[in-house]
């Protein structure tokens, strides 16, 4: 098998749906639709994350996301943010289960303004009942291995752990926490927020995630378009460094020539 | 009921008033809006799309209109 095939067979499956990109964005915050859509076609992506809000029934003939992302080719994840109860999230998933038809979501249940840290009682409350009706939610959490693990034990078909605020982009604060939870795991685990720049997702991928998630690196940057690119080439990268297993590393030099047969 | 037989709703928050016995379907059309690209909960419930053309608007009832937006 070449290395070529080897990187196609690279797949991975959340509730038995397999995808190839290891990469997920976000579709908020783009200066227009044109630039989201080339910025989402640029990162090779295969899942993207949607909000549900209120038409404006003032002007119900606007351009729509619809329009530009095709929801047919691209799989849309539709998310809870801005809720921050239980109750909310979970009556705003009931509607987007009946405007796309699906029942794989993201849930995020937020605890304050000012961190978007998850609210993690609520969290678990929400997938309790939304596996009971049917959803399948991959859940955004706190980078805590136990709170991971009462999640997955609660039919989370993915853990997505922060690696810093969402919006922040100060990249994986805690890599041991991320580690202990992919390897606690036997769902899919992707870091979703606060990775800023292509070295953090390749740092998410090298510590084993089976994906990144993210939006405002990619919106905020100045040519969104090439951040999607090395967005794209770096969770590849991460991807395959992680499975190709890094050296050792040592507290002191080791010469890469042989020293025999020095003149 | 009023002498011109309109029912009076709220929609996403706004004061509407639609014919007697039009059906969800009719009203969201009357809005100018495709039901297959929107989801509607009614006094929240959810209304599954495939019963839209079904359920009448009833006066006082109090709606949610809502489709997909860019997000993270």
């Amino acid at each position: 098998m070449t290395a070529q095939q080897d990187i196609k067979a690279d797949t991975w499956t959340v509730a038995g749906r397999t995808f190839s990109s290891r990469l997920i964005v976000g579709t908020g915050k783009y200066k227009s639709f044109e630039e989201n859509a080339a910025a989402v076609e640029a990162s090779g992506a295969e899942i993207v994350t949607v909000a549900v809000r209120r038409v404006n029934i003032a002007d119900p003939k606007q351009p729509m996301l619809t329009d530009f992302i095709d929801p047919k080719k691209i799989t849309y994840l539709p998310n809870t943010a801005g809720c921050f109860t239980a109750d909310d999230a979970i009556r705003t998933l009931r509607l987007a289960r009946e405007a796309g038809g699906w029942n794989l979501v993201k849930l995020e249940v937020l605890g304050e303004a000012k961190t978007l840290y998850p609210d993690m009682r609520e969290t678990l409350r929400a997938t309790e009942v939304l596996v009971k009706e049917g959803f399948e939610p991959m859940v955004y959490c706190v980078d805590d291995p136990i709170a991971a693990k009462q999640l997955e034990e609660a039919g989370a078909v993915a853990i997505m752990p922060l690696g810093a605020p969402i919006g922040s982009g100060l990249g994986i604060q805690n890599r041991v926490t991320i580690r202990l939870i992919v390897e606690g795991a036997r769902v899919p685990v992707l870091v979703d927020a606060g990775v800023g720049t292509a070295s953090d997702a390749a740092v998410a991928m090298e510590l084993g995630c089976d994906g990144v998630l993210m939006n405002t690196a990619i919106a905020e940057a100045k040519d969104p378009v090439l951040m999607a690119r090395a967005m794209k080439a770096a969770v590849e990268a991460g991807r395959l460094s992680y499975l190709a297993g890094r050296m050792q590393k040592r507290r002191y030099a080791d010469p890469s020539s042989p020293l025999a047969g020095l003149i | 009921m009023d002498v011109d037989d309109s029912v009076s709703v709220r929609v996403n928050g706004e004061h509407r008033r639609v014919p007697g016995g039009t059906s969800v379907a009719e009203m969201v059309n009357l809005m100018g809006l495709d039901p297959l690209r929107v989801a509607v909960e009614r006094n929240l419930e959810v209304i599954p799309r495939s019963t839209l053309g079904q359920v009448c608007v009833e006066d006082g009832d109090d709606y949610e209109i809502v489709h997909f937006v860019g997000g993270g």
